[in-house]
């Protein structure tokens, strides 16, 4: 055991070593640009320098007569070759480059170049000259033209902004009132491993091999946008290396590599450069909040009202819409919320890690401290007032929350009794110390999901799922549902996952894959014993090793599916198709989420204002646990993570022109290790049956949710400025 | 990237012959030339030059003399540079990553190229990568640009940490291959501020090679330090930085040398802020005089004026720090 593995306690798995680890440490594992192919075609894109428009012309010339160039897919030639995605369900957007002149942002892809050599194909592709016909930009909030919308009623995800009671009245009578306003900037994934597409055909069938979290997904996307049928395709994604929700949803990249792999009859592979990821792929776009909060002298609140406004593409309507989330979090009274949409010349963000509540219950949580502050009461105390068993909209109750639990094993270990509330009161030398703390939650999905397991006379285990490991532990953590189940050695199961010709499990998305996933192997693996023990005619208990011998045929398999409650009976079907249907979270009757609570301290320099971040401590509630390894390593990542989005993390945009700037991670920051000295997690045991079959409640994603208002609140703590505009940089806190 | 020719040398001679572009370690040159902002027709790999004198480190009492090939982390972690002129050893230490600084050169490290974003990517216009193209930077995103030293065509930044503690240290830039053979120029005068010429860098001529870096000796080398403020803790640009060197009787300045950097169009010596300082006592209040001289000249931006009171804050830290060194 070490800090890494921690020891489980009630309620959790062993910390077993991830089993590709030496695959992926010794360069074996091969991720999808790693595939051989024969006779191998390499495309570069060429992207667009305006936002907003349309190509006047493109000029080849100087790029075909670069030696080793095949062809050049453009408009010109590809044109209704391939047929426009509507945005959503697993379409990133309904931009379909090449399908047409119009440029609907920066950096969209307006020609694709193939050549014998990745080389050749990049020299043709700067030699690529385009010219347009260029309109006035908008680049997000405040840019002329750009067009604010109520979401409800556009996004096909956000049906009703949740609100109870009458929170004007309730405003105007609570004795203490807040009303602030935050705003949290664009970031992109950054995942390290580029995206990617390398497309193979075999006659009609093709073969794709492209990083995904949703390899039914994307088969179903690339079918529709070749008019093929959808047998007809494959797809690979066995290693993913980091997702973050940007491999989720599939771009019009992969359908134009396919194509363009028929049309040259060889196989194509096309690696999008980092700086070409920033504009071809999705991101978490800049968001802006209004809260207004009133409660009694007690901290009780009483009223609550969160409006938020979000960009967006100019055709696509996406939204997160986190009032969801903070609309629930606490025992309100009355509670008011609105989501705007606000359009622009951009391309159309998607899901980020956290995707709702980063951005929403950063504010929510900053409004909480700065609510605690005007009340004269301890932050933690305030959330111990407002915790609540039941969201206050419906009334409907949490499967379990132990939030106050989190707070309290995270402020002991913290050592929040050591604080000095004053503001500015704690000081080290030439650094100012503050401390803060926040709420995380992330609500707990699930998934319908398919599984074929097999127990063979020798006592190995094959499971199959086409499930996706971003680098998570997913191969790991469902191998030791079936080891656990079956009772046989982990070394004893193999795992295959992230490929069509496998049964469909839903997108890794929401947290949900060991929830959804881990359910499903664990009906097989009952099956399995159920007619081991059966036809060994002995009671059904303990390893299967004892019945092995008795086992009359080589092998059992059983195929198992899983539809959790609430989703609609064609849920597999469905699924099949390339559509998960998540269920579970903030949607039903139950809430289910899995929490945690956050303490920092921050150090800023009294002179030159850096800030840094020596500590950080969350404690975090999942249900069972499956693996204390892998949920350390989530629940700090996420951490880290949100000491990012606090600080560092920022993609900037030259508003002129609706164009980022910052592209590459030299000038796009992240922390490094130097900035994380001490990220400290604890396990709090939790058990929760109503969750799903296997207990689990996602944590992928919880913990880099409320980092950053902690942080917010920590700089508070120590200057007495209440930075609201993320990210806090050194700017904020010098006088100009 | 595009095709270029390829060449070894293995002589200061040869390379200057060979007639294109040098390369040292690559780090700035190879990231350039996949984003198309640099094309050289022609590459001359001046590795094979580390095995000679230009890839040694010679410390004499009269000073320290660089080898253009020695690397960043094998000068940070020499010990005569470590003890004697612990400036140096911080510029190289806090600059870029650990393995940036294994392959990266001396010499490159001091001509390395703005971090301008409109300078890196091509569809922007920018006068220093096409002249008479614009400056897009003024009017946009130009958080990370200059302050001092600008002109109405350029604002960059000069991006480099070493830099400054040669200028301040005023080291003697030795090269061959210019106009008349052997040449020795003053560090300080190996830059050129952008004026109506962005796109010149440097006074060397094409094809004039850096050979080494001297560095002349003095009482204000061992109390001296370099203070780099940036965005994170590690591998990251400087906002703001000051390389301080003081040569100090009691508490009294007898000769201060600064240069700063993250603020300006070219390696930085604040000689207003040395002149405020000389022969006074280094105080809170002496510090911050010789601060506001320093700045007195700054030209703030749109997104950038927060570098002029953090720059006087650096230096103000950086001197007050120096002074309490231990030496
Ligand atoms: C992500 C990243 C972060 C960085 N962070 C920092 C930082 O924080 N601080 C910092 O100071 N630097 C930083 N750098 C820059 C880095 O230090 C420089 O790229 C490096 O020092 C250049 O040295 P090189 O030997 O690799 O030069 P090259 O790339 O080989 O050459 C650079 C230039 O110098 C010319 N050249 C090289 N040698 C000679 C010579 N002997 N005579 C004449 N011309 C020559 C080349 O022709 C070329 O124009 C960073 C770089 C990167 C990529
Ligand atoms: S600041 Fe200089 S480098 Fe940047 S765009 Fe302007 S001219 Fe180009």
């Amino acid at each position: 055991m070490s800090v890494a593995a921690p020891e489980p306690g009630r309620n959790m798995g062993q910390p077993a070593p991830r089993v590709d680890a030496r695959l992926k440490v010794t360069g074996e594992a091969r991720y999808a640009a790693d595939f051989p192919a024969a006779n191998l075609a390499h495309g570069v894109l060429v992207t667009s320098s305006i936002a907003r428009g349309s190509i006047a012309s493109l000029d080849l010339g100087e790029a075909k007569a670069v030696a080793g160039v095949i062809e050049i897919l453009t408009h010109d030639n590809v044109g209704s070759a391939i047929k426009p995605l509507p945005f959503g369900n697993g379409s990133a957007t309904s931009i379909s480059p090449l399908t047409d002149a119009k440029i609907w942002h920066d950096g969209q892809i307006i020609a694709l170049v193939l050549a014998d050599t990745f080389e050749a194909a990049r020299e043709a592709a700067y030699k690529v000259k385009a010219t347009y016909n260029a309109e006035q930009p908008s680049a997000g909030f405040g840019s002329a033209g750009a067009e604010t919308l109520p979401a409800v009623g556009q996004a096909q995800s956000h049906k009703e902004d949740p609100a109870v009671g009458d929170a004007e009245a309730a405003l105007r009578s609570a004795p203490t009132v807040i009303e602030v306003d935050y705003s949290t900037p664009t970031q992109h994934h950054n995942p390290i491993e580029l995206f990617s597409t390398t497309c193979v055909w075999n006659g009609d069938q093709l073969t794709v091999y492209e990083p995904s979290q949703s390899v039914y997904g994307f088969r179903a996307m690339v079918a529709k946008q070749l008019g093929i049928d959808i047998g007809k395709v494959r797809v690979v994604s066995p290693y993913v290396g980091g997702a973050f929700g940007a491999k989720g949803s599939m771009t019009p990249r992969t359908g134009i590599v396919a194509l363009a792999a028929k049309r040259i009859n060889r196989p194509v592979r096309c690696v999008v450069t980092r700086e070409q990821g920033y504009t071809t792929a999705t991101y978490r776009a800049e968001t802006r909040h209004h809260i207004r909060m009133g409660a009694g002298p007690d901290g009780k609140i009483t009223g609550f009202s969160h409006e938020g406004w979000e960009v967006t593409s100019r055709p696509d309507s996406y939204v997160v819409a986190g009032t969801e989330a903070s609309a629930r979090l606490y025992g309100y009274g009355a509670v008011a919320t609105k989501v705007n949409m606000v359009r622009a010349d951009r391309n159309t963000p998607g899901y980020m890690r956290s995707p709702p509540e980063v951005p929403y219950i950063y504010a929510l949580e900053s409004a909480m401290d700065e609510l605690a502050i005007a009340l004269k009461m301890d932050p933690v105390e305030l959330r111990r007032i407002n915790d609540t068993m039941k969201e206050p909209i419906k009334g409907y109750p949490y499967t379990s929350r132990a939030l106050m639990e989190c707070f309290d094993q995270a402020s002991a270990a913290f050592g929040w009794a050591k604080r000095n509330p004053a503001v500015g009161s704690m000081r080290d030398g030439d650094w100012l110390i503050g401390m803060g703390c926040a709420t995380a939650l992330y609500p707990t999905n699930v998934g319908a999901a398919t599984a074929r397991v097999r127990l063979s006379a020798d006592g190995t285990v094959r499971v199959q799922t086409a499930a996706h490991d971003l680098g998570t532990g997913a191969y790991t953590v469902i191998g030791q549902m079936a080891a656990e189940r079956l009772g046989v050695d982990l070394a004893a199961v193999t795992v295959e996952l992230g490929d069509t010709s496998l049964p469909p499990a839903p997108v890794a998305g929401g947290s949900n894959t060991t929830a959804s996933v881990c359910s499903t192997v664990l009906i097989a693996c009952d099956a399995i014993r159920d007619k081991l023990f059966k036809s060994a005619g002995q009671p059904n208990q303990g390893p299967v090793k004892a019945v092995l011998e008795k086992m009359g045929s080589g092998a059992i398999e059983e195929y198992a599916e899983w539809i959790p409650p609430g989703a609609p009976p064609d849920a597999i079907k469905k699924l099949y198709q390339g559509a998960s249907t998540l269920k579970g979270g903030l949607e039903g009757e139950k809430m289910m989420c899995a929490f945690g609570a956050e303490f920092v301290e921050v150090r800023i320099h009294a002179r030159t204002r850096e800030i840094r971040v020596p500590r950080i401590v969350g404690a975090f509630t999942g249900g069972r646990i499956m693996n204390t390894r892998t949920a350390h390593s989530q629940l700090m990542g996420g951490m880290i993570w949100g000491i990012g989005s606090a600080l560092h993390e920022k993609t900037e945009i030259d508003a002129r022109h609706a164009r980022y700037m910052n592209r590459d991670l030299a000038e796009y920051l992240v922390p490094v290790n130097a900035d994380v000295p001490q990220v400290d997690v604890i396990l709090v045991p939790e058990e929760d049956a109503e969750v799903n079959p296997a207990g689990v409640k996602g944590l992928g994603e919880v913990a880099n949710v409320g980092t950053a208002s902690a942080i917010a609140n920590a700089v508070f703590h120590a200057t007495g400025r209440r930075i609201r505009d993320l990210p806090i940089r050194i700017e904020d806190l010098l006088d100009v | 990237m595009r095709p270029f020719l390829y060449e070894h040398a293995d002589s200061p001679e040869r390379a200057v012959k060979a007639g294109g572009q040098f390369i040292a370690g690559g780090t700035t040159m190879t990231d350039l030339m996949k984003l198309d902002v640099m094309r050289p027709e022609k590459l001359v790999d001046i590795n094979p030059l580390t095995h000679s004198r230009a890839g040694q480190i010679e410390v004499t009492d009269s000073g320290i003399r660089f080898g253009a090939l020695v690397r960043m982390a094998q000068a940070e972690a020499h010990p005569a540079v470590r003890s004697s002129y612990p400036v140096i050893a911080d510029s190289l230490k806090l600059a870029a990553s650990q393995q940036i600084r294994t392959m990266a050169s001396l010499a490159g490290n001091v001509l390395q190229r703005t971090r301008c974003e409109y300078f890196r990517e091509v569809s922007w216009p920018c006068n220093k990568r096409v002249p008479g193209s614009g400056c897009s930077a003024i009017g946009g995103v130009n958080r990370q640009h200059a302050v001092l030293g600008t002109s109405g065509d350029c604002i960059a930044s000069y991006p480099g940490d070493f830099a400054q503690a040669l200028i301040a240290l005023d080291a003697i830039v030795e090269t061959t291959g210019g106009p008349k053979g052997l040449r020795l120029i003053p560090f300080a005068e190996l830059h050129r501020p952008p004026g109506n010429t962005p796109h010149i860098e440097t006074v060397l001529e094409p094809g004039e090679l850096i050979t080494a870096i001297q560095v002349p000796a003095g009482p204000w080398t061992r109390r001296s330090r370099y203070l780099k403020i940036r965005d994170r803790d590690s591998y990251a640009f400087a906002l703001s930085s000051a390389a301080v060197a003081l040569d100090m009787d009691g508490d009294t300045v007898r000769q201060a040398k600064i240069a700063l950097g993250g603020i300006a169009s070219v390696p930085w010596r604040a000689t207003e802020a040395e002149a405020a300082l000389r022969g006074k006592r280094l105080d809170e209040a002496s510090a911050t005089a010789a601060a506001e001289a320093a700045l007195a000249g700054a030209k703030p931006q749109e997104h950038n004026a927060f570098k002029v009171p953090l720059a006087k804050q650096t230096l103000i830290r950086a001197l007050l720090e120096t002074q309490r060194m231990e030496i």
